[in-house]
């Protein structure tokens, strides 16, 4: 019943070949048996968003995903989101207006946010809004998160 | 926490799924959909099922289409879906308007409609959706396929008329009239949170009077349901504020209502009353 099953992610186009029982997360095996570990984990249970990656182009929880179920997908993490030295556009957003403090909310706001902005480059505000209320953070109240996104936005739709 | 150890079955067609859901269903073997209800209780161990039976890669189970008459739902049509309208019928303009208040962006990617019905959650917007418009469920197993009426299939809290080796294959929904008036409204604290009530209603105007109305409430009672009593306040009036505030209270009257940590059976009767009148009011914007 413990067994494991050997399998690749792929993770920011890099392979990783691992073996996990059934019941490990998405998120644990990046963390754990593919060392990424720029994905956060919160609760392990939907609430806080704090695990949100990007599969297939879709921004979801891996918490609530299990790894086995990655199989032959495009995982992509905040480890993929800068270009060599040139933080993303989120990335940049969020240190320009202080959308962190502790940091530990921001891998999964920066994966929701770009998920999301990708696939509705055109997405209005008060959906945007939306869509940030799916994560929590402890720290900012975020008025800067929201901020930064939107100015993120406004450079990815430029683009 | 973690998940308890399972096999995890990967079947490709319904046949071989509803193949394995009869040799593992009295194990606890269940269906993994979107995984959105299912992986949470599982992680609190609440729920620690021997075999999974992933139906993700299941061909053909994203059937989403219309007949002109009624929209077939597939087991994995997943609640982002619903985004951006799915037919020109206005049934799809309500559909997109409820599935905003689902849960949060990222679960909407992989929940499926399906799988909130199966799950039935007392405070579902799909299982209000459905008990209000009269859904019809097709279950399927090796045994064969029935359909079963939404006033049949809801039978309490997290609990539905499917039998353990039954599988969910789709769900159809009524398309409405052109002329259809819909509103919807649920109240919670917080934005994704379930519902504390909620409402929805479905009539149409004939000679400005309001004809086959359906008014249906979700998360104050085990199950959603019509409101028959509420509906009666409506049918026959022109859709004003004295009409609406008739059959808000007719509701709110005629509900048993659920009583948890933070509300009691008086608030939550007082929140039907609020979130109908609210939804009736929407059906005017
Ligand atoms: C943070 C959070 C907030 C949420 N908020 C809301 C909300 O506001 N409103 C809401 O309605 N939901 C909410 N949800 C739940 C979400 O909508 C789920 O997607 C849904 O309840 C279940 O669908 P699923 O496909 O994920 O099913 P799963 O989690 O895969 O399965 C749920 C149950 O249904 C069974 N099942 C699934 N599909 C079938 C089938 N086709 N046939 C037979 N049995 C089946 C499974 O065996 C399991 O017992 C929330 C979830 C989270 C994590
Ligand atoms: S750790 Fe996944 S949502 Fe909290
Ligand atoms: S910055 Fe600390 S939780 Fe968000």
């Amino acid at each position: 019943m413990t067994d494991k099953t050997a399998l690749t992610l792929t993770i920011n186009g890099r392979d990783h070949a691992i073996a996990v029982e059934a019941r490990r997360t998405l998120a644990d095996a990046i963390r754990e048996d593919c060392g990424q570990t720029g994905t956060h984990i919160g609760c392990e249970h939907g609430i806080c968003g704090a695990c949100t990656v990007i599969v297939n182009g879709e921004p979801v929880r891996s918490c609530l995903m299990f790894a086995v179920q990655a199989e032959g997908k495009k995982i992509r993490t905040v480890e993929g989101l800068a270009d060599g030295e040139t933080l993303h556009p989120m990335q940049q957003a969020f240190m320009d207006h202080h959308g962190l403090q502790c940091g530990f909310c921001t891998p999964g706001f920066l994966m929701l946010a770009v998920g999301v902005l990708e696939r509705e480059p055109d997405i209005n505000d008060d959906d945007l809004l939306d869509v940030l209320s799916s994560n929590l953070c402890r720290c900012t109240g975020y008025q800067n998160i929201i901020k930064a996104v939107r100015a993120a936005a406004e450079q990815m739709r430029g683009k | 926490m973690k998940p308890a150890p399972f096999v995890r079955h990967v079947p490709r067609t319904l046949q071989q799924a509803l193949a394995i859901l009869s040799q593992v269903a009295g194990q606890d073997g269940r269906i993994l959909a979107g995984g959105q209800s299912l992986v949470p209780i599982m992680a609190f161990r609440l729920a620690k099922p021997a075999h999974l039976i992933d139906i993700n890669e299941v061909a053909g189970l994203d059937r989403l289409e219309s007949d002109g008459k009624v929209l077939s739902i597939g087991a994995r049509v997943r609640h982002a879906a619903f985004h951006a309208p799915v037919t020109d019928n206005r049934l799809a303009a309500l559909l997109t308007y409820v599935a905003r208040h689902i849960a949060h962006y990222p679960i909407r990617m992989r929940g499926t409609f399906c799988g909130s019905l199966a799950h039935a959650d007392p405070a579902s917007e799909w299982c209000l959706t459905a008990a209000t418009l009269g859904a019809t469920m097709v279950a399927m197993s090796q045994r064969g396929t029935r359909e079963i009426a939404a006033s049949d299939f809801f039978e309490g809290i997290m609990s539905t008329a499917l039998a353990d080796d039954e599988l969910l294959a789709e769900v159809r929904l009524p398309l409405l009239t052109p002329d259809a008036k819909f509103g919807f409204y649920e109240f919670n604290r917080r934005a994704g949170d379930f519902a504390m009530a909620a409402s929805l209603v479905t009539y149409s105007l004939v000679n400005g009077k309001m004809a086959q109305a359906r008014v249906g409430v979700g998360g104050a009672e085990p199950s959603p349901r019509r409101i028959e009593e509420a509906e009666a306040a409506l049918n026959g009036q022109s859709p004003d504020d004295d009409a609406f505030r008739a059959a808000a209270q007719a509701a709110s009257d005629a509900v048993d209502p659920l009583e948890d940590h933070q509300t009691n059976a008086e608030y939550r009767r007082d929140l039907v009353r609020v979130v109908v009148r609210r939804a009736l009011e929407h059906s005017l914007t």
